[in-house]
């Protein structure tokens, strides 16, 4: 595994401890479909949130949350139509989440969770 | 988080409005939105503001900021409002204390580096900022000088926005830095030269002491190398010097047009020569977005020369009477109307035909009548109606060359003395009307009882109207330059003498 995708594994597993220690139920990982993929599907309440996960290991090269583009929210949002097709249940109430982690190889994790970005 | 507030200044030709700047930081991924009807210029301000508040140490926190500039309906313009929305954003962040720049002005554009760089039109803004109720103002080093020209405001100059936050109360180390100064260096003032460099020219020498003394347009009629531009060139020199209200005012315009201003207030009228290609955005002022003031504001409280004035396009020329009337440049575009001063003193200056040599001794004029009367009748009746002085420039003999150091010559500043005198005993007799120049006095006011003169003075006058020699308009002018003559020479009234030599300062075209 490369050094990033394990970085991203980290940042996400970090994000999902996050999440549950916000209250947040994970129902899925790393859901794929033709378009794509989600990294994380948590049910928040009545609410099904779909969450993407950005980890870096410092902000040398810009925010985490700067490298989510407009066209990046577009394809998660026909990502989440396409969840919530593949998956039974009542999904009337939907949002989209970013999770910033920033993980650096020795110190303080920092993870930043910015709500209904879309 | 609070929402960072902060003010800069919206011009407008002379006349700024306070533009307040208000930024807030939501809970959204990372973007920077501008409302309010930025120009192009002004709509980059969220790229350079991003920049330069990250390498400057106070970064801006990746959230989406919104800077709002209101009032919205107002088209704003430039580069000016950088350091109020990087001020308001670092507000909103929390790194600067919002009440702090509340109460400050600020203005300035920034580098990606995080130094400020001078802006142009700083004086009319600081102006405007003193009118619009603020003491104190933020503004870059280099145009520190500049800024303090105003009194009654606190100029705090800046060589960086991390110097600018530190100021508000923003937790940053000092990092001296060197600041960024006016890329435009002071150009060496040119020497007008003196009066009397004039060789021969006793009589047009008089007719500019008379135009500066009662402030009249003056029209230059000669052949080439008569010496018209030389006297043209020493008329401001015969002005006298300008008060603080009309130095701010040419201070102002200069900043406007991105001029030097420097660290004092012009003393000298300022001399315009805009050359014959001129158009009317040129000369008057202009511009699509941004309106900027043209070679007559620049000229205002001094002298506009228009050298080989038939060659100028005629409808550019005709841009010049509505100042000519009322004082006052008006520039009307979509967006708004921009007001900028406009008493300039008009000098005319022209050949009598296309070869320039009709009407010159020695040498023969090749032009037919037609062509000497189109080449002079590119100048517009209503135009030309508005000068008082008209006036015949000969060339040079080499017998007055000869005999010229013999005579006694007038020096400038000896003449600036007879105008200033002339002006004080104008504005004295002028003391109970909102005029202070002859050449401002309706020609109504001149008749009038109690001003009239007698008939048995204005009997020339009189008799040249009889013959259709001149119009009533013509015969107005002629009165008021015989006023002049005779503050200048120190008669409390103009007698039959001044009347003539008044009449003989109008007859240049009669040919």
């Amino acid at each position: 595994m490369a050094a990033k995708d394990a970085l991203g594994r980290r940042g996400e597993a970090i994000a999902a401890r996050h999440l549950e220690a916000r209250g947040l139920r994970i129902v899925d990982r790393n859901w794929r479909c033709g378009q794509g993929e989600i990294d994380l599907v948590a049910r928040d309440g009545a609410e099904t949130v779909f969450v993407e996960v950005k980890t870096r290991s410092g902000v040398g090269f810009g925010h985490p949350l700067e490298s989510i583009t407009v066209a990046k929210l577009a394809r998660l949002r026909r990502l989440a139509a396409a969840w919530c097709e593949a998956h039974a249940g009542s999904h009337d109430r939907i949002r989209i989440d970013a999770i910033a982690v920033i993980a650096p190889r020795s110190g303080q994790v920092t993870v930043e969770h910015l709500e209904r970005v879309f | 988080m609070p929402i960072g507030r902060t003010y800069a200044i919206s011009l407008l030709g002379l006349q700024g409005a306070v533009v307040e700047i208000e930024a807030d930081i939501s809970s959204n991924l990372p973007a920077f939105v501008l409302i309010g009807l930025p120009d192009a210029a002004l709509g980059e301000a969220k790229d350079r503001v991003r920049s330069a508040a990250t390498n400057s140490g106070c970064a801006l926190p990746p959230r989406k900021i919104t800077v709002n500039l209101s009032p919205a309906a107002l088209p704003k313009h430039g580069s000016v409002f950088d350091l109020g929305i990087a001020l308001s954003a670092l507000a909103a962040a929390g790194s600067v204390r919002a009440e702090s720049i509340d109460r400050v002005l600020h203005l300035g554009e920034l580098g990606l580096d995080g130094r400020l760089r001078p802006v142009n039109g700083i004086l009319p803004a600081v102006l405007a900022a003193s009118r619009g109720g603020f003491d104190t103002v933020m503004v870059p080093t280099g145009n520190a000088d500049e800024a303090s020209l105003v009194p009654g405001v606190r100029i705090i100059p800046v060589a960086s926005l991390r110097d600018a936050a530190i100021w508000h109360g923003g937790d940053f180390e000092p990092e001296p830095v060197e600041p960024i100064l006016h890329s435009v260096r002071d150009a060496p003032a040119d020497d007008p030269g003196d009066l009397a460099d004039v060789i021969g020219n006793a009589e047009t020498v008089e007719a500019m002491l008379v135009a500066a003394a009662g402030g009249h347009h003056v029209f230059l009629l000669g052949p080439p190398g008569a010496g018209k531009t030389m006297l043209a060139a020493r008329l401001p020199g015969l002005l006298p010097s300008l008060d603080a209200e009309a130095a701010l005012e040419v201070s102002s315009i200069r900043s406007l047009a991105g001029l030097p201003v420097g660290g004092s207030l012009p003393t000298r009228p300022p001399f315009e020569s805009p050359h014959h290609t001129a158009t009317a955005a040129a000369l008057v002022g202009g511009g699509s977005g941004l309106i900027r003031p043209g070679a007559a504001a620049r000229a205002s409280h001094g002298v506009l020369f228009l050298d080989e004035a038939p060659e100028f396009n005629p409808s550019v020329l005709d841009t010049l009477r509505q100042p000519l009337e009322s004082g006052v440049i008006s520039i009307h575009r979509a967006n708004g109307v921009a007001h900028f001063p406009g008493s300039f003193q008009l000098v005319l200056a022209a050949n009598p035909c296309p070869c320039g040599q009709y009407g010159a001794r020695d040498s023969e004029c090749t032009c037919p009548p037609s062509a000497r009367r189109r080449y002079i009748g590119r100048l517009s009746g209503p135009l030309l109606d508005r000068i008082d002085i008209q006036f015949r420039v000969h060339r040079v003999t080499s017998a007055q060359l000869r005999v010229s150091h013999e005579q006694p010559r007038v020096s400038t500043s000896e003449a600036r003395g007879r105008v200033v005198a002339a002006r004080a005993a104008a504005a004295e007799r002028l003391q109970a009307t909102p005029w202070r120049l002859n050449s401002q006095v309706p020609g109504s006011w001149l008749r009038a009882p109690g001003v009239r003169l007698a008939h048995t003075v204005t009997a020339a006058l009189d008799r040249a109207l009889e013959r259709g020699g001149i119009t009533m308009r013509g015969y107005d002018r002629v009165l008021r330059v015989a006023w002049t003559l005779a503050d200048l020479q120190g008669v409390t009234a103009p007698t039959a003498a001044q009347i003539g030599q008044a009449l003989y300062l109008r007859r240049a075209i009669s040919t």
